[in-house]
């Protein structure tokens, strides 16, 4: 019944007339089909008054390598706009600039494209919530090579993360059926599985900046200590005795930047310092006496 | 360089749509930002029903590697604590490296100027007895001046040194704990500084 509903209210706006045949089948295409611009919401003369906002945005076009990165500024009408930072790219780019370059997809804060600075934190630009009054700020991931805009080369911090082997090793896997967990072992990768690898958190520690090449960063670290959490992972040793060198773990110095800004609320400072526990006093007897990195 | 038009509309489709790296379809024409201009002229083409074709070009895996080179030899390096939101984290973590620093160039200065004072002519200038009459009879406020960075810097890298030993304990690691502590060391930081001018 409801479906029918529907589709009568939105008969009535079609534009074109509907011809004669089954009615239930083309009640259904009218339902469903979204392709008469003549139905979409389109903004006609809007009550409401133009509330205006400006957006400075990082460019830089590799075509134009000699031209300096610079800030331009937009303006748009939060009224006609989405609530997101993201809703005003796509705004942007559609409207007004289209050479305007920056990474999304899901816009629901699941993929990790749209990872970018937005007033001076890193954050995914689906999750942020437009700032209503003052301007806006948007540049790229800190301290990365831009590709172009607000596109980072994230390059090294895929290598890195390829570098810590992250999928499952184990010595005895079982002969038949699935390789069994207990609820208490599972849990003790909450809290690490969730990160989507957006890199805002490597990108927000200083570590990171100054030691780019060599230091793997808090979102490869946390990936690591998950490897190493996981019950069912019996190189636990090895992953560690890998990170046995000045730069790759323990250039962390628990600055917490990257749980301060990890936008899936995320805590990468606190399984790097398990990493280091682990490392220096052995790690625990069990996995149940592991300690739980989600609170 | 090749027209597209020799493709197949299946592989034209593939490589336009997922812009598909040299390894994954090594017959494919690609799309690359240098040949974009020079390509250009196959785009408009007759057959004005199709859809419009991504220009493309053919480039062979090396070229492909010198072409990504020489881009990423141009890259420019975003901006990062110029541009990033002052927060207790990191300013916290600059301190303690600032006030480190500080002191132990303060002490190893001091030492090395003690131990050298007497053989490059200074004489017992770096001596206790001599610094103490020196600070007898220096104004109240050179002294205050002189003694509130001091104690400020030891007070501080004290402080946040006994919470960094409480992260390694396991402690703290929350983001609450870890802006509680910050709090905590900056309040007796401040007492410290106080009560150690004071003396």
């Amino acid at each position: 019944m409801s479906l029918f509903s529907v589709s009568n209210t939105v008969r009535s706006a079609l534009s074109r007339p509907v011809a004669a045949g089954s009615s239930s089948s083309i009640m259904a295409r009218a339902a469903f089909s979204t392709s008469v611009p003549a139905r979409l919401a389109t903004p006609t003369s809007d009550p409401k008054p133009k509330k205006l906002k400006e957006f400075k945005i990082y460019r830089w076009n590799p075509d134009k390598p000699a031209e300096k990165p610079y800030l331009q500024s937009y303006t748009l009408d939060l009224n006609q706009c989405g609530p997101m930072v993201l809703d005003a790219l796509i705004k942007i780019k559609n409207e007004v600039d289209p050479t305007l370059t920056f990474r999304r997809s899901c816009r629901e804060g699941i993929c990790g494209s749209c990872a970018m600075n937005i007033d001076g934190v890193n954050t995914l630009a689906c999750l942020c919530r437009i700032e209503k009054e003052k301007e806006t700020k948007i540049y790229p991931l800190p301290h990365m090579y831009i590709v172009k805009d607000l596109v980072p080369d994230l390059t090294q911090f895929y290598k890195q993360y390829r570098s810590i082997e992250p999928y499952l090793k184990s010595a005895n896997p079982p002969k038949e059926g699935e390789h069994l967990q207990s609820p208490e072992e599972r849990r003790r990768l909450d809290g690490l599985y969730e990160c989507i690898l957006c890199a805002c958190c490597s990108t927000s520690c200083p570590s990171y900046w100054w030691n780019q090449d060599e230091y793997l960063g808090p979102a490869v670290l946390m990936q690591a200590y998950r490897w190493m959490a996981d019950s069912r992972d019996s190189f636990g040793a090895e992953r560690r005795e890998k990170l046995e060198n000045t730069f790759s773990l323990y250039r962390c110095h628990s600055i917490f930047n990257c749980s301060r800004t990890c936008p899936k609320g995320l805590n990468p400072a606190k399984a790097i310092a398990q990493i280091k526990k682990d490392m220096a006093f052995g790690p625990p007897k069990s996995d149940a006496a592991r300690p739980v990195v989600a609170e | 360089m090749q027209s597209t038009r020799s493709l197949t509309s299946t592989s034209r489709l593939l490589a336009q749509t997922f812009r598909l790296q040299p390894s994954a379809l090594p017959l494919v024409a690609r799309s690359s930002p240098a040949c974009y201009a020079s390509s250009r002229q196959f785009t408009n083409q007759s057959s004005s029903q199709k859809a419009p074709v991504a220009p493309v070009s053919k480039m062979s895996q090396a070229e492909n590697l010198d072409l990504l080179n020489k881009q990423r030899s141009l890259r420019p390096s975003s901006p990062h604590f110029t541009i990033y939101q002052p927060q207790l984290t990191w300013l916290g973590s600059i301190a303690n490296r600032v006030t480190g620093v500080g002191l132990s160039v303060g002490m190893y200065a001091y030492a090395i100027a003690y131990l050298a004072g007497p053989h490059i002519g200074l004489g017992e200038f770096f001596a206790s007895s001599h610094l103490v009459g020196l600070a007898a009879t220096a104004p109240f406020w050179l002294k205050v001046a002189l003694k509130a960075p001091l104690a400020a810097a030891f007070s501080y890298h004290t402080f946040n040194g006994i919470r960094h030993l409480l992260w390694d304990a396991g402690k703290c690691l929350t983001l609450k704990g870890a802006y509680t502590s910050g709090y905590i060391v900056i309040g007796a930081t401040a007492l410290s500084t106080i009560g150690l001018v004071l003396l």
